[in-house]
């Protein structure tokens, strides 16, 4: 127990020293690596449809095999990935970014503000995502990743302004903002030079949660064949996989492939996240 | 319990209820096109003879009342909703899409309140467990394990699941909620209805498990601080007793209030598990809706998981004062 203590907090004093960090840092630049590098070995024309035969397993010539549309999948995998990262953090980005925003109006002045500010959170925070962003893709119909990923962003903001709300409501109260408030600094300075750069840990901390959770709605409405239909995406592999039946004709290298590229991706976020957790939120440390 | 309280829930519920039917009024109405051209237009893809259709697209506008100012629109759209009146399905013509989303919803009524609820038991345990220092070593080498399964989400560990269990080996069925065409009240229909719905339980299980667990160790070490906790160990009290009386008791009052959270979004991972599964809830019913573009149904699917998801945080909510005195008092 002793060492396991010492493990922990050693390693929060250098979040980049916590094995989870760096595992998960790691999956997630081999992933980049994938999409990077991937293109010079092969053509990533091939992951559009009837570009190949179909239907083949593994092979020398198609080492992640073809579907039943005539897509080579190892390119599919490689054009795809970047495409799902890119969406993620894209959301995640601008969802924080908003939820940063709001959380620290809220926080800040309080009173009828922060009442407003946080029963909207606390609202949105019990509507299953799905639900809402089902009936803004089904109208919109052609999507792309960009556009996917503003849906996607404007339901992604929560965690961020409570957790920000949070912090800014103990800040407010320390003796420098208030010091600057007697100096008769203006509300917007105190809170741009004063309190957000406290945020920036917290921020990025919530980042990488957003843009987790970001990945999720998207895999959502990928898998439901709703996701942009311009490009290859690791959710529509899948949907075209399961439309196909790939399961039930042993085709398992058609959605094998995907489903462990998301897996990774999700735990290599989650083992950040978490590792930034400890870094990012002392009260969590104290209390280990 | 206060009625302040119970009424500023009440008023919650409302609020999300009505969010959900704002969305479904104005995001179609954003979207360029004449809704009943499209309608149209879908019918007569679907080979169907329509003949005049300018006049009806004018008479249908008047029948709705499509001419009428934004607000009375919204309005009636609004009571309609409220009255569960969404309109006919287009693939399930002519049944109203209400009748549909209604034999649909038990499934998954079912599967996600009977996952959910073993989830969170077992989670919440076996967290209280990994923070407990009587516990027995081998409790503590299930974090790792518990960590990975909760980052992977429902849907992919489902596919996970339905590989490993039902395809490779042939253990359990591919998919559905029962055998043969309609499921039987006996008790080989109960224990088939089981052995379909198994897989579908143990994907949403093994994913909130992980999350429930860590939650809960997390609470844990706050409350093994306590100094009632040192009191009830000098009374001589068993640790048993201390164990789910004192610390546990209390460490799942923080459990209650993510559940509510948690909720929206497990509900939206178990329309996914019905779509892996073809498990006949309303996941299915919506997967089949998009294939055929019925944007009624897409809807009413939409509303239904809204307000089935607003009906359990409401319940929880009025449930939480029970379990908690302090709320009580306020």
């Amino acid at each position: 127990m002793r060492a396991f203590l010492t493990n922990t907090i050693g390693g929060t004093l250098r979040p980049l020293a916590n094995p989870r960090m760096s595992v998960g840092v790691g999956i997630l630049l081999a992933l980049v690596l994938l999409g990077l590098v991937g293109p010079m070995f092969v053509d990533v024309r091939l992951s559009e449809p009837i570009s190949v035969r179909t239907n083949q397993p593994p092979s020398w010539a198609h080492p992640l095999g073809t579907d039943s549309g005539g897509r080579e999948l190892i390119a599919v995998m490689i054009a795809g990935t970047p495409q799902t990262l890119k969406m993620g953090i894209l959301a995640g980005f601008i969802g924080v970014l908003i939820g940063t925003f709001l959380g620290l109006i809220s926080g800040y002045f309080g009173g009828w503000t922060d009442r407003i500010i946080s029963a909207v959170t606390d609202t949105m925070l019990t509507i299953p995502p799905l639900a809402i962003l089902l009936v803004v893709a089904a109208a919109v119909r052609a999507v792309n990743v960009e556009s996917m990923a503003l849906i996607i962003a404007s339901l992604s903001w929560m965690y961020a302004a409570r957790v920000v709300r949070a912090q800014t409501l103990s800040l407010r109260e320390q003796s420098y903002v208030q010091m600057a408030r007697l100096s008769g600094m203006g509300h917007m300075r105190i809170l741009l030079a004063e309190i957000f750069p406290n945020m920036v840990p917290i921020a990025f901390a919530s980042l990488v949660g957003a843009t987790s959770g970001a990945i999720l709605s998207g895999m959502g409405l990928e898998v439901l064949g709703l996701g942009p239909q311009n490009v290859p995406t690791l959710g529509m592999t899948i949907y075209w996989a399961l439309l196909y039946a790939a399961f039930s004709r042993g085709m398992w290298w058609w959605w094998t492939p995907p489903v462990l590229i998301l897996v990774l991706l999700f735990l290599a976020l989650f083992l950040i996240s978490s590792a930034l957790d400890d870094f990012a939120n002392p009260r969590l440390r104290s209390s280990r | 319990m206060s009625w302040s309280y119970v009424l500023r829930r009440i008023a919650m519920f409302f609020a999300v209820v009505l969010c959900a039917v704002t969305v479904n009024f104005i995001v179609p109405r954003l979207a360029p096109g004449d809704p009943t051209a499209a309608v149209l237009e879908q019918l007569l893809s679907r080979g169907q003879q329509v003949e005049g259709a300018a006049d009806i697209v004018a008479a249908y506008r008047a029948r709705f009342g499509l001419d009428d100012p934004m607000i009375v629109q919204y309005l009636r759209y609004v009571g309609n909703t409220l009255t569960l009146d969404l309109g006919t399905s287009i693939s399930y013509f002519p049944q109203s899409v209400t009748s549909q989303i209604l034999t649909a919803l038990p499934w998954t009524i079912g599967l996600l309140a009977i996952s959910t609820v073993i989830a969170f038991g077992l989670g919440s345990v076996v967290g209280a467990l990994l923070a407990w220092p009587g516990s027995p070593h081998f409790v503590r080498s299930f974090a790792p394990f518990l960590m990975v399964l909760s980052a992977i989400p429902y849907y992919l560990l489902a596919l996970i699941v339905l590989y490993v269990l039902a395809i490779w080996p042939g253990w359990f069925p591919l998919g559905g909620a029962y055998s043969g065409s309609a499921p039987s009240f006996s008790l080989n229909g109960l224990l088939d209805l089981l052995y379909h719905g198994f897989l579908p339980g143990l994907s949403i299980v093994l994913a909130g498990v992980g999350f429930w667990a860590l939650g809960m160790r997390g609470a844990m070490i706050g409350v093994l601080g306590e100094d009632y906790l040192t009191l009830a160990e000098g009374k001589g009290l068993s640790p048993r007793r201390i164990f789910f009386g004192y610390a546990m008791r209390n460490a799942l009052l923080p459990q209650v209030t993510s559940l509510a959270i948690a909720l929206g979004t497990a509900a939206s991972g178990s329309v996914l598990v019905e779509v892996a599964f073809n498990y006949p809830g309303i996941g299915y019913l919506l997967f089949n809706a998009l294939k055929s573009s019925d944007y009624f149904l897409i809807q009413g699917v939409a509303f239904f998981l809204v307000l089935t998801v607003a009906l359990s945080v409401l319940v929880l909510d009025l449930i939480y004062p029970l379990l908690d005195p302090r709320i009580r008092r306020q």
